[in-house]
């Protein structure tokens, strides 16, 4: 074993020798050439709706920061793919872009949980670095990858405690059919009953993707509101299957007023293609609306209107996940004085910057982020109103306090711990590595 | 004139002036030099101006009890959210339009134009669901002695299950002055509904057989009891329940067969050219998507009018499609007669080709295709059953086509040729008919069709490069399952489809109720190999 290390180590010096010359120059042209930001977000397919926004959203940041003076002296320049709403593609790009002499020095992309999935081991293989935008399922942890989005408890328990507050006893769990919505109706039927909530007060129906036939459930969802209490839908029905779900909605006469809903991937980008005025009253919970009060979100605003061309250029909550990540980037890479990824990934734990809604945001130990909770009602222009907020910011969790099989598992990635996975009961690293 | 409504108005506001007297008080004061009714009306926007909604609410109400002039303008706008007070002053406006990114704004008490205003200096007022619903009954209880037939209707409706003691006086006395019998059948139905829940056995008699759902969960727990009213209360509970179940059962048997009517759209061209040509065209789910999105161009080109454009792209639909039909007949199909599997390659490389295009030329989003008025919305039959008007539009549409379809394969020339060299090729080209002629049209028609089909889906789903694939494979299902050849089988087929899955869909959900019907096809398949129809005649 010593020998064998022995023999690479002479290897590897006997090599570096050769390669000095070169790699010198190499270095210094690494130090002084322009930092690589890749952008992995499908601009075809099922996802290009939601995705194709946020890569014009980065290329507008990487501008206004070159325009600034780039970073640590040196041009940003960026890398665009497009996966196609392929998951095995992402995977496959992400590979591309963290090999080679061209390597990236940070990934901002992904959009389904199907994806980031995809992504993770390629990722962990090569040490990228990823910021991942969407609100997820949480139920994982990963070294590489800083969740920008909400976690289950910064958007679908406050949601719930909201409507419980509103006097809801009755609840239909609505969703599309694979990981994300699963994981998150577990936790909240985990939840819901742990409130006290009875069996048959919870309904729960899944439907697959692109789905279009609304009309029976629909009806049956109205049949289960009508029977004097108040009911409350909880959708996690994703991509394009939402628009024929409103219309039925709407067609059969089920106002916000009757049975609200309230959505957890809807936003202002997929309101644009709906006529909302039936829909007036419908939520929404998201960390971040457009319509948000604050000057940081009307400058925002401004510039997005201003770098798309488009007056009616509408902001959503992933977009202000990759505004908070891109600028956390910024400053741990100042503050590390090296893209590299090692060092940025220890600087950027405790780093606070501004979100759009007023506050800030820090990054927490678990690669989670801390965020204002927010719920919306449609308007009838698209927009949403912000009928209820956090008092405080909420830091993400990881790991569901509300599943038996998480809720003794905590993620810190500050040494010494260094554990995506640690059971506080057990003292344990369930990931196999052990503290440093 | 301040004092009197005043004295006259309710507990909310007496709370509320407690809340607002140093407010109140300057508006006093200031009243002997200043309009009173103006800063009277100061007081009563003043007091929106809060966080809480639960205070909102009780500030509307005042401004409902207030005899302020602008009260119903007001509530009207604080309910669309056009109601807003300067972030920097004092003076509160209405915006008039809050479409665009600068709003022109009025003032809200004198109404005078105030130039524009925006989102960093205009802060609107908020509402929340609850907040909503509130403002809808104060406005409705406004409406219920002086708006139109209309508004009074909507008003006496919400009445039911709202009437108590302190209101009761109030709704009798509506009644009395209301002529309209539909307004005076909600208002007796309200206040039969409050007499029963005080225990008079007689009020139910006009209760009985009623299907609103208020009026069953107002008596479930009268129900519960174990004296006379209750059990009179049971017997008209079950009469109520019985006849909720048969519209259900109706409603469930409409969802079957506006489900069954897209299949049958869906598959009907494909027994055409499938069923009696005996082409295997995995390019007939683009043929629906080129007539969707054919249907999304003649939208764009007549923007404001979508019943004309629907209109115009139903002979639009069919015609694109059926070029399209027709140039795949000439350039590909005719090459391999007689070559299933090589038809199955080439047409299913053409499908892949059509998505690409579509893709390029259009981009990959999905485009919106709006419904025209006449579309949206249901009739409403009663309040346990209602249709969809839109499902109901492509049912009738489907029958329409269906008909016209069966009537030219009957009756014209064309349909006696087709069937002609279906049943024997070579006999029909010894008799003088042009048989790769008859190809093309027959081709040119199903493509038509499918195209037909687009248009009707373009009013239900997604319209995107991708909304044919759904549809292939439920399509073949149909005409296998019908019978091969047999248009009458791919009606029934697909209408006893679309009503299992109904059925079915409330028991074992969505993608279960799917696999139920395609295993169920299966095994009725391997029973009966020829479909519920079995085709007459020689088939090639």
């Amino acid at each position: 074993m010593f020998q064998h290390l022995c023999v690479r180590r002479l290897l590897i010096t006997a090599g570096l020798a050769v390669a000095l010359p070169f790699g010198a120059q190499a270095a210094e042209q690494d130090d002084q050439g322009p930092i690589r930001v890749g952008i992995l977000h499908s601009l075809s397919g099922t996802m290009a709706i939601s995705e194709s926004t946020l890569k014009d959203e980065m290329l507008m940041l990487i501008e206004q920061q070159n325009e600034a003076g780039g970073l640590l002296g040196r041009q940003l320049e960026p890398v665009v793919m497009d996966p196609n709403s392929d998951w095995s593609l992402y995977a496959e790009q992400a590979r591309d872009m963290l090999t080679g002499d061209d390597r990236v020095d940070v990934i901002f992309g992904n959009w389904t949980s199907a994806s980031r999935k995809a992504v993770l081991p390629v990722v962990e293989e090569l040490n990228g670095l990823l910021f991942y935008p969407v609100q997820y399922e949480g139920e994982e942890s990963s070294e590489n990858i800083f969740y920008t989005g909400a976690a289950p408890n910064q958007q679908a328990i406050p949601a719930v405690d909201y409507l419980m507050d509103q006097g809801v006893e009755r609840w239909a769990l609505l969703g599309t059919d694979y990981v994300y919505p699963r994981t998150t109706n577990k936790i909240l039927e985990a939840y819901l009953k742990e409130h006290g909530v009875a069996d048959e007060d919870i309904m729960v129906n899944y439907t697959p993707f692109g789905f279009s036939d609304w009309q029976s459930i629909v009806s049956r969802v109205s049949d289960f509101g009508s029977q004097g209490r108040k009911t409350a839908v909880i959708s996690t029905i994703n991509g394009d299957a939402n628009v024929p779900f409103y219309n039925e909605l709407s067609n059969q006469g089920i106002s916000a007023s009757d049975i609200p809903v309230v959505a957890f991937s809807v936003g202002e980008q997929e309101l644009s293609g709906i006529d909302t005025a039936p829909l007036v009253g419908h939520m929404a919970a998201w960390n971040y609306f457009m319509s948000v009060d604050s000057d940081a979100n009307y400058d925002f605003i401004d510039n997005w209107v201003a770098y798309t061309g488009n007056d009616e250029a509408v902001t959503n909550d992933p977009m202000e996940a990759h505004y908070i990540g891109f600028n956390m980037w910024l400053q741990a890479v100042e503050s590390a004085g090296t893209p590299a990824v090692d060092a940025v990934k220890d600087a950027i734990i405790g780093v606070t910057v501004p979100n759009l809604s007023g506050g800030a945001s820090t990054m927490m130990p678990n690669h989670h982020i801390t965020k204002p909770v927010m719920i919306g009602e449609i308007q009838d222009d698209g927009q949403f109103s912000v009928v209820w907020r956090s008092p405080s910011a909420v830091a993400g969790d990881a790991w569901s306090d509300y599943l038996p099989e998480s809720q003794n598992l905590i993620s810190d990635w500050r040494a010494p711990l260094r554990c995506g996975r640690f059971n506080v009961e057990s003292m344990t690293c369930e990931d196999g590595q052990g503290a440093d | 004139m301040t004092r009197i409504p005043l004295a006259g108005a309710q507990h909310a506001v007496r709370l509320l002036l407690l809340f607002l007297l140093p407010c109140l008080l300057s508006a006093w004061g200031q009243s002997a030099t200043a309009d009173v009714s103006e800063s009277r009306a100061r007081a009563l926007l003043e007091a929106l101006d809060t966080d809480s909604f639960q205070a909102r609410g009780d500030a509307a109400r005042a401004i409902a009890d207030s005899d302020a002039e602008q009260k119903t303008r007001w509530l009207q706008a604080l309910l669309e959210g056009r109601l807003g007070k300067a972030r920097r002053g004092d003076r509160f406006y209405i915006i008039t339009d809050d479409s665009g990114r600068e709003w022109p704004i009025i003032d809200a008490i004198s109404y005078e134009e105030a130039g524009t205003g925006t989102r960093r200096t205009v802060e609107a007022f908020r509402i929340n669901n609850e907040l909503r619903t509130r403002l809808q009954g104060l406005l409705a209880s406004l409406s219920l002695t002086s708006g139109d037939e209309a508004a009074r209707l909507r008003a006496a409706d919400r009445l039911l299950g709202e009437v108590a003691p302190d209101n009761v006086e109030t709704v009798r006395q509506t009644l009395a002055d209301e002529e309209s019998p539909a307004v005076r059948e909600r208002l007796e139905m309200a206040l039969a509904l409050f007499a029963v829940t005080r225990g008079d056995a007689e009020a139910l008699d006009t209760l009985r057989g009623n299907l609103d759902t208020r009026v069953r969960n107002a008596l479930t727990p009268i129900a519960a009891g174990d004296d006379a009213l209750a059990g009179q209360t049971r017997a008209v509970l079950e009469g109520i329940e019985s006849k909720r179940a048969w519209y259900d059962r109706a409603q469930t048997l409409f969802f079957g067969l506006s489900a069954g009517s897209i299949l049958v759209l869906a598959a009907i061209g494909l027994a055409i050219t499938f069923g009696v040509m005996g082409v295997i065209n995995m390019a007939h789910g683009e043929l629906i998507m080129i007539g969707a999105y054919t249907t999304w161009l003649i939208q764009q080109a007549l923007p404001g009018q979508p019943g004309l454009a629907l209109a115009l792209a139903i002979p639009g639909g069919f015609l694109v499609a059926g070029a399209f039909g027709v140039v795949i007949e000439r350039t590909v199909i005719r090459f391999l007669k007689g070559r299933p599997l090589e038809t199955l390659l080439a047409t299913f490389g053409l499908s892949l080709m059509l998505q690409q295009l579509v893709r390029t030329v259009f981009s990959p989003l999905n485009r919106r295709v709006s419904s025209p008025e006449w579309l949206q919305g249901s009739w409403q039959i009663n309040e346990a059953l209602s249709l969809t008007l839109n499902r109901f539009g492509v049912l009738l549409f489907c029958l329409a086509v269906f008909a016209a379809l069966w009537a030219l394969m009957r009756f014209t020339r064309l349909g006696l040729e087709v069937r002609a060299v279906t049943q024997n090729r070579a006999m029909a080209r010894a008799m003088g008919i042009r048989a790769t002629r008859v190809d093309m049209l027959t081709f040119g028609l199903g493509a038509g069709v499918a195209g037909l089909a687009g248009v009707a889906l373009s009013q239900l789903t997604n319209v995107g490069p991708n909304l044919g694939q759904g549809y292939i494979v439920d399509s073949f299902l149909v005409v296998v399952f019908g019978g091969v050849g047999n248009l009458w089988g791919t009606l029934v087929a697909g209408m006893s489809l679309g009503v299992i899955n109904q059925v079915l869909q409330p028991w074992v959900g969505a993608v279960l109720a799917k696999v139920f019907v395609l295993v169920g096809v299966i095994l009725f398949i391997q029973k009966r190999p020829q479909g519920i129809f079995a085709p007459k005649g020689r088939t090639s």
